[in-house]
């Protein structure tokens, strides 16, 4: 019998992986990608929610939750490239200026 | 019992290509794990009684946002990197300090009870689940909607103009 503990445990191990992804990796494209990792966490999470409690709110949110990840990424990947343009590097820890 | 064993097997190829998401060398690897992730997650989904969310996971996901990634890195001409580039000094100290918000988030877990009203939303009403789905979307949530489209198209014109800005400002 699955519960909601299985599902809600493997939300937690998804998004430890993908706020180790940020912290530890040095080309931001990695770190974009692990930041959609903790969004898929986040959506497990509520979609289990809405399928325990038998409510539609938590899929519908997730469905919402998905559009606002492709605008993140959209718009991350443009800044993504406009900086590679200007500075020659994607790695975070020589982006740490705010004005070059 | 069958449910369980599918669980298990997307639970664990999930995490695995997680990790090979985080770890692996080249970003077009990386890309690719990601991909897989993200199927299992769907097949997650469809566990959840949620055939609408698997499909647009699928779509959305692997069609679109996967695809921009690969697109970004071979743009930007990202090759593999030596191995000591590829993390931080502070590599130790990250991985400890998410282990220990793993372990905080498993503490909550088993401390937690499921004590909210459940909704009318059995799973006999979810057969139809993306007739059910589609029917709130426009009524009860029609606002949120409307608000995420113009988050789309906010979206969409700041891409263009973030990449357009700086080509105009460099001549090329």
């Amino acid at each position: 019998m699955l519960t909601l503990t299985h599902f809600l445990i493997l939300s937690c191990i998804l998004f430890s992986i993908g706020v180790a992804g940020v912290m530890i990796r040095r080309n931001i494209i990695i770190v974009l990608m692990s930041l959609e990792l903790i969004f898929n966490a986040a959506n497990i999470s509520l979609a289990a929610f809405a399928y325990y409690l038998e409510s539609i709110t938590g899929t519908v949110f997730v469905v919402f939750n998905i559009t606002v990840a492709a605008a993140e990424v959209a718009v991350g990947l443009a800044i993504l490239v406009a900086v590679y343009r200007r500075r020659k590097t994607v790695l975070v820890d020589q982006l740490d200026e705010m004005r070059y | 019992m069958i449910e369980q064993i599918f669980f298990y097997i997307f639970a664990i190829i999930a995490v695995v290509s997680a990790i090979a998401v985080v770890t692996s060398k080249s970003p077009i690897h990386s890309a690719i794990a990601l991909i897989i992730t993200l199927l299992q997650v769907a097949a997650i989904f469809i566990l959840l009684r949620s055939p609408f969310l698997a499909a647009v996971q699928v779509f959305v996901y692997v069609g679109a946002v996967v695809v921009l990634f690969l697109f970004a890195v071979m743009l930007l001409d990202l090759g593999g990197e030596k191995i000591k580039e590829q993390f931080h000094q502070q590599t130790v100290l990250g991985v400890i300090s998410s282990v220990g918000l793993f372990v905080v988030l498993l503490f909550m877990l088993s401390r937690g009870s499921l004590t909210a009203p459940t909704g009318g939303y059995t799973e006999a009403v979810l057969a139809k689940n993306t007739e059910v789905i589609g029917k709130v979307l426009f009524t009860k949530y029609i606002y949120p909607f409307e608000v995420v489209s113009l988050l789309l198209l906010v979206a969409l014109v700041g891409a263009v103009v973030l990449v357009l800005n700086q080509k105009g400002k460099d001549g090329v």
